[in-house]
């Protein structure tokens, strides 16, 4: 019986195979370089249809040299017909995310994150800028069946936890590398009560484990949201696999809790970090910059004002207007937080909320590696719950409930 | 493939936001990545790493799919890279740019000669036994022979 991975794959953990690549994605970062290698490949564009463009990284552009490079992409995709999204429009992972990825499809992205996918029961990895010239020139890609990590989520969560401590807590239990060149699988009762955002915070953080592919069984929950983007699905029906590792968390034990800063997998309960110091709060990104964590942040700030500079960036347009039309922005606004235009934000340190030398941020990204918002400062990482608690009191904070 | 080349110790979990900081990647001029290989690491490793063999720790190349990594390590004359696991993404973009990757423990001190020889599957320090290295999969070997990818569909046209 196999595994999801094998089954979209249909081969046996272990084997190579070659397969066609149902969506294809690059975006302004990765894309400038795919860009260059395939046109040193010289062939033509094999499966233009199923290309995607996606600019989110430095977006809009922070320096000429920046928007360049990015007018040479632009043009690129706009004269060939690439599905192509501009600036403004949100974060890769996130749009490819509203109905253009469908559960056993094989989607290839040019960004580690793009395990993100695995929340619709697709198998979605990650590749650099040669793969996907590759993929580009031929259509196909070739792949190693991975082998599987069977993740069994029971129970519900409590109190102020949510799926990112789940994922955290995974990624603390596995290690950095404790999945490398492996899938993980999420299966059992619990998976019920995690939403498509949810999942796909979960999903987004396998490579934090070193994994390929982390994959969550299409139900009704992903039919549901599918649905709303006008597709029918099917759902995806769990085998008994033969899986490499097992591990099983109950949902209900689940704790808040933040990654120290430079590995992801340094995970501590927020309670043993209260009154640390921190400069800035940071709330988005394709890991938790959803509809659904801009609504919780407002719901726990519960109009009280912020007391550090709280950044908050809608993982897309979509995400943003809908947090407009729910008022949820203007309790933001009212609460002191600075709002960014859809897209990646501060989360590469590279515009929109860099940290400075010795600067704190807590962030609800999905990594805190050494300089990476910024030359000589820290990242802890954290749920939306334990943000909002954070930016209310300046220091680290356990999350509340809401009343 | 045999490869040799003057040994450069590197730690465990060395992330690619190491090998290539991010303010270094939008740039017109890909040649400048080789100079900033490692910088927040250890600003003075760029210039020992021509004709070297990095031997790093478990984990080499964990984080981003940014393939200027492997692109600065092989421009900046990296002969090969040894170390017991590499990050996925970071293997496959080394391969495809056509340098020699080797998952293999190995013991030795920093500046000592070290080989690599795919074929044998070994990596050895100068004056050790040869310690087998994990063998790269047929497709990945036929990758690393034509010199990369990019070169390999090449030929196919
Ligand atoms: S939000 Fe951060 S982690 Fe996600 S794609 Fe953008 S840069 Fe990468």
């Amino acid at each position: 019986m196999p595994t999801l991975s094998e089954r979209i794959l249909a081969a046996p953990a272990g084997t190579c195979v070659d397969r066609r690549v149902d969506r294809a994605f690059v975006h302004d970062g990765t894309g400038v370089l795919t860009l260059g290698t395939f046109r040193t490949i010289g062939r033509p564009l094999a499966t233009p249809e199923r290309l995607s463009v996606l600019f989110d990284h430095l977006a809009p552009a922070n320096t000429s040299v920046t928007a360049d490079l990015q007018a040479d992409l632009r043009r690129f995709a706009t004269e060939h017909g690439l599905f192509f999204t501009d600036v403004g429009e949100g974060i890769c992972h996130q749009l490819m995310g509203e109905g253009h990825v469908l559960p056993g499809e094989v989607v290839i992205g040019a960004d580690s994150h793009t395990c993100t996918l695995g929340a619709f029961g697709a198998f979605a990895t990650g590749v650099g800028a040669t793969d996907m010239a590759a993929i580009w020139a031929t259509g196909e890609t070739w792949l190693r069946v991975p082998e599987t990590v069977r993740i069994d989520l029971q129970g519900r969560f409590e109190g102020a936890t949510e799926a990112k401590d789940l994922a955290l807590t995974y990624v603390g239990r596995l290690g950095m590398d404790g999945a490398t060149y492996r899938a993980l699988e999420f299966v059992g009762e619990g998976t019920m009560a995690l939403s498509i955002a949810g999942r796909m915070t979960c999903a987004n953080l396998a490579i934090e484990a070193g994994a390929k592919a982390g994959l969550f069984y299409a139900d009704e929950v992903t039919r549901r949201y599918l649905a709303a983007f006008g597709h029918e699905v099917a759902c995806q029906q769990p085998d008994e696999g033969e899986y490499a590792q097992e591990l099983a968390i109950d949902l209900g034990d689940v704790e808040p809790v933040v990654a120290l800063p430079g590995r992801v997998d340094a995970v501590r309960p927020v309670a043993t970090l209260e009154e640390t110091p921190v400069d800035q709060v940071f709330v988005g990104t394709c890991t938790n910059g959803r509809f659904e964590d801009l609504e919780r942040l407002a719901a726990h700030l519960r109009g009280r004002r912020v007391r550090v500079r709280t950044v908050v960036v809608p993982a897309s347009r979509r995400t943003l207007l809908e947090a407009v039309r729910a008022g949820v922005v203007e309790r933001l606004l009212e609460s002191g937080c600075t709002i960014g235009p859809p897209g990646c934000g501060p989360c590469l340190g590279t515009h929109l909320g860099v940290i400075g030398e010795g600067e704190v941020c807590l962030s609800t990204a999905n990594r805190n590696f050494k300089n990476r918002m910024g030359v000589g400062g820290e990242i802890y990482l954290g749920s939306v719950a334990t943000a909002a608690a954070t930016a209310l009191a300046g220091v680290i904070r356990s999350p509340e409930v809401p009343s | 493939m045999k490869l040799r080349g003057r040994a450069v110790l590197l730690p465990a979990d060395v992330d690619t936001d190491q090998i290539i900081a991010g303010r270094y990647l939008r740039t017109r001029d890909p040649s400048t990545w080789a100079a900033h290989a490692f910088e927040d690491l250890d600003p003075t490793l760029a210039a020992r790493l021509a004709g070297s063999v990095l031997v790093a720790g478990a984990n080499f190349g964990c984080g981003s799919s940014r393939e200027q990594a492997a692109r600065a390590l092989r421009d900046a004359g990296v002969v090969a890279v040894i170390a017991p696991t590499f990050a996925r993404i970071f293997f496959r973009n080394a391969v495809n740019l056509g340098l020699p990757v080797g998952e293999a423990a190995l013991d030795c001190v920093d500046g000592e000669t070290v080989e690599l020889d795919l074929e044998a599957g070994t990596a050895r320090a100068e004056s050790r036994t040869p310690v087998a290295c994990r063998p790269l999969s047929p497709r990945m070997q036929e990758i690393l022979e034509a010199g990369g990818l990019v070169e390999l569909l090449r030929r196919q046209v």
